[in-house]
């Protein structure tokens, strides 16, 4: 047996330890949803960024990087951009009026249970979509890892966290937070030590992969086939025929106006799918690039196919990610300074892999093929988000997303809960602090993680968030293992923090506050415990569905359902007179379901969700931040002038 | 009930240091605000002007996204510096 299966063991256990001794600790209700207010600001600063670096920052940031390039810092920049809202203008109003939960401090100048319901959905909507792309993420590690397919490791990371959060509660989630927070930024700085000291080295893949599934290659017609022919090849269809006895495909129904080519093997039947790098119709130069194929039938039945596989290889996906040239010409930097690797990887070469859905009939192709971009172009905004091609929606829906990242921090049920666990406003205003510091130099070291996996050769082209184990294991194994189990348990502790913080809404808000049910202590932390175990097992399944999708972009959906939903809300209660308990509900409401509704409609979603064509998505852009945001505001505002004469504020300071 | 324990707060939490607090923290968002719209307005209709390299052949997209990692820091510690406990 490898050394990765007993050092992610030792890893997991060790937190499912701790967290049932801690546990024991926590006997009251204060204690299970607040840890009793006591947790000291360190602590709870490291906690702050282990909650806060979940699979998404981890695997979804990493792996957006390796694929897309500069793009993917946006979301380290956006994510790291929201820590200022929630420090300045969030944290301590709010934690004067505060209570347990986010619903809480919204009603606590209200009293009203229309409040307490909205809030309450919110949060819970607001989890369950932080909560799929951990999950996702959990699948994604087990599967290289122990061998198990996707869904095992979703069903394992979501039994393993009921475990933990039904025997635990704040306290342990706090420690389990600080220990995988430290954890988290000590191998990556280590994994970040080991790019720098590899430098950059040209990869030009190589062998019987290199010659076909690599291959991008390019036809001048006309041509002679060989010395004895008589004729010159004029055509392609000609080309093609002499050169394999392939017959191109007609360029129909769904692959109309796609820039692919498809030949038929007149013997095998076999159907290759080549990408149209650059169309010859007019020129007579074509330039074609082989590429890698999921095709998914009616049946259900999956097949990868390679164009030219040669018959060496499975039909399995080879692993990509190439740097072709150095900018010296030279094949290898050596060890190189933080900024040295960003220019000498600007002047570079870099085999990147795009993929695109194509449903023909009944048979869905995802095609994944590669492209030659300079280093200078991975290094700027515009691979992921298409703000270059001067489209407006390209530019707003980038904008929308940044305005989302920003707004959604201190929106986040799971993120405001932590202000709760320690003793006053000075120790949640260190704690932030240790926060942005820990979360700010980690997500520097996401850059360089990103691109190191961009030309590490070792990028799963299906899934990118794999990019950052996978850079790992090119190092060594003993470093896979410690990342991946270490993303474990950032994938556990983030999962049991968002259990905690939606149990937290269902107990104490819906039935406590909502339905007015009396519970003691002990029937509350009962009760919340059941409804853990329930919101896990809709985690679970939800995380199985959405596996194709790149954490970090699920991620910016939660925060764009957050800031939609809860952002209005906390600002304008916290900074004008005249909101209303009708506005505040109207708004939550609103804002939560034009976001969701939003992001369920959107290109991204058809996708890689539900199968289907993008272009066929009932919203113009994915991101809906920068229309349900303000519209939400806007919502809050006229709600709260029509209803200003029937309700009659309480002091805003309670103390 | 469960809230009761929960109101705990700083030994100079008058309604005139929190005023003062929130002051400065409204101040700080403001300047990082401007910074934050500043990168989006560049990114999505300058793309021209992110690409130059102005310093160690790093662009400017990256360096402008290291300043503002590197701002929210240190805007967080200037924070921190003005709401020192002060003696009254």
């Amino acid at each position: 047996m490898s050394l990765t299966i007993p050092i992610f063991l030792l890893f997991v256990l060790f937190t499912l330890g701790l967290s049932f001794y801690l546990g024991n600790r926590a006997k009251s209700a204060a204690g299970y949803f607040a840890a009793g207010g006591q947790i000291h600001w360190f602590v709870n600063g490291i906690a702050f960024a282990g909650d806060y670096l979940s699979a998404a920052s981890f695997l979804g940031i990493c792996g957006l990087i390796a694929f897309y390039g500069y793009d993917g810092f946006l979301y380290s920049i956006g994510y790291l951009a929201g820590w200022v809202v929630a420090l300045f203008v969030i944290a301590e109003p709010l934690k004067r009026m505060g209570k347990y939960t986010f619903a809480d401090a919204l009603d606590s100048r209200f009293q009203s249970r229309g409040i307490k319901l909205s809030v309450a959905i919110s949060t819970l909507v607001v989890s369950v979509f932080y909560l799929i792309p951990q999950m996702v993420g959990a699948g994604t590690l087990i599967k290289p890892l122990l061998g198990y397919p996707h869904y095992v490791g979703v069903i394992m990371v979501g039994t393993v966290v009921i475990l933990i959060v039904a025997t635990a509660g704040m306290v342990s989630t706090t420690y389990v937070q600080f220990m995988k927070g430290s954890l988290l930024v000590l191998f990556s700085t280590i994994l970040v030590g080991m790019i720098l000291f590899r430098g950059l080295e040209v990869k030009k893949p190589r062998g019987e992969a290199g010659e076909s599934v690599y291959n991008l290659f390019k036809i001048k017609l006309p041509q002679k086939f060989d010395i004895h022919s008589e004729k010159p090849i004029e055509t392609l269809e000609e080309w093609f025929e002499q050169g394999m006895k392939h017959d191109i495909l007609p360029a129909e129904g769904a692959w109309k106006g796609k820039p692919y080519l498809r030949t038929k093997d007149r013997e095998t039947g076999k159907v290759d799918i080549y990408r149209v790098v650059k169309d010859g119709s007019v020129t007579k130069a074509w330039e074609l690039a082989n590429t890698q194929t999921a095709i998914e039938l009616k049946s259900g039945e999956k097949k990868v196919e390679l164009t030219h596989r040669p018959l060496t290889l499975k039909h399995e996906f080879l692993p990509v990610g190439h740097l072709l040239t150095l900018g010296s010409g030279a094949t290898r930097t050596g060890p190189v300074g933080p900024l040295k690797y960003l220019e000498e990887l600007g002047k570079g070469t870099i085999l990147v892999w795009g993929s695109e859905l194509i449903v023909d009939g009944n048979t869905k192709y995802t095609i994944y093929y590669p492209t030659v971009k300079s280093g200078a172009d991975m290094l700027l905004p515009g691979n992921y988000f298409k703000v270059r091609t001067g489209k407006f929606f390209d530019k707003i829906d980038f904008l929308s997303l940044m305005l989302a990242l920003f707004c959604g921090t201190a929106s986040l049920p799971h993120i405001l809960i932590r202000y709760y666990t320690v003793k006053d406003q000075a120790a949640a205003r260190l704690s932030t602090i240790v926060g942005i510091a820990s979360i700010g130099f980690f997500y520097i070291l996401t850059l360089y993680i990103g691109l190191g996996a961009m030309i590490s050769g070792a990028l799963d082209v299906t899934n990118s968030n794999m990019a950052a184990p996978l850079l790992a294991k090119s190092f060594s194994e003993w470093l896979f293992a410690c990342i991946s189990a270490i993303a474990f348990t950032t994938v556990l502790g983030t999962v049991s923090g968002l259990i905690v913080a939606a149990s937290g809404a269902i107990v104490h808000d819906l039935l406590s506050g909502v339905c007015a049910i009396q519970m003691t202590d002990h029937i509350k932390i009962r009760v919340a415990k059941m409804a853990s175990v329930i919101v896990g097992i809709i985690a679970i399944v939800l995380g199985i569905l959405f596996e194709k999708m790149n954490v970090a972009v699920l991620v910016g959906w939660a925060f764009s359902i957050a800031a939609s939903a809860n952002l209005p809300a906390l600002i304008m209660l916290l900074f004008w007179k005249g909101t209303t308990k009708h506005g505040i509900t109207a708004a939550v409401t609103f804002g939560m379901l034009t976001s969701l509704t939003w992001v369920l409609l959107s290109a991204d979603a058809y996708k890689n969700v539900y199968g289907l064509n993008p272009a066929n998505a009932l919203v113009p852009f994915s991101q809906p931040g920068i229309i349900t945001i303000p519209l939400s505001f806007a919502v809050l505002v006229v709600v709260s002038l029509m209803t200003k004469s029937r309700s009659v504020p309480q002091s805003m300071h309670q103390n | 009930m469960l809230h009761e324990h929960q109101n705990l707060v700083d030994e100079q939490d008058t309604p005139a240091e929190a005023a003062r607090r929130s002051r400065y923290g409204l101040w700080l968002f403001a300047l990082y605000l401007l910074l934050y719209a500043g990168f989006m307005g560049l990114t999505a209709f300058a793309p021209g002007v992110v690409a130059q390299t102005p310093f160690a052949g790093v662009n400017i997209a990256v360096l402008y996204g290291l300043v503002l990692i590197g701002m929210a820091l240190l805007l967080a510690l200037v924070y921190a510096w003005l709401c020192r406990p002060r003696q009254v």
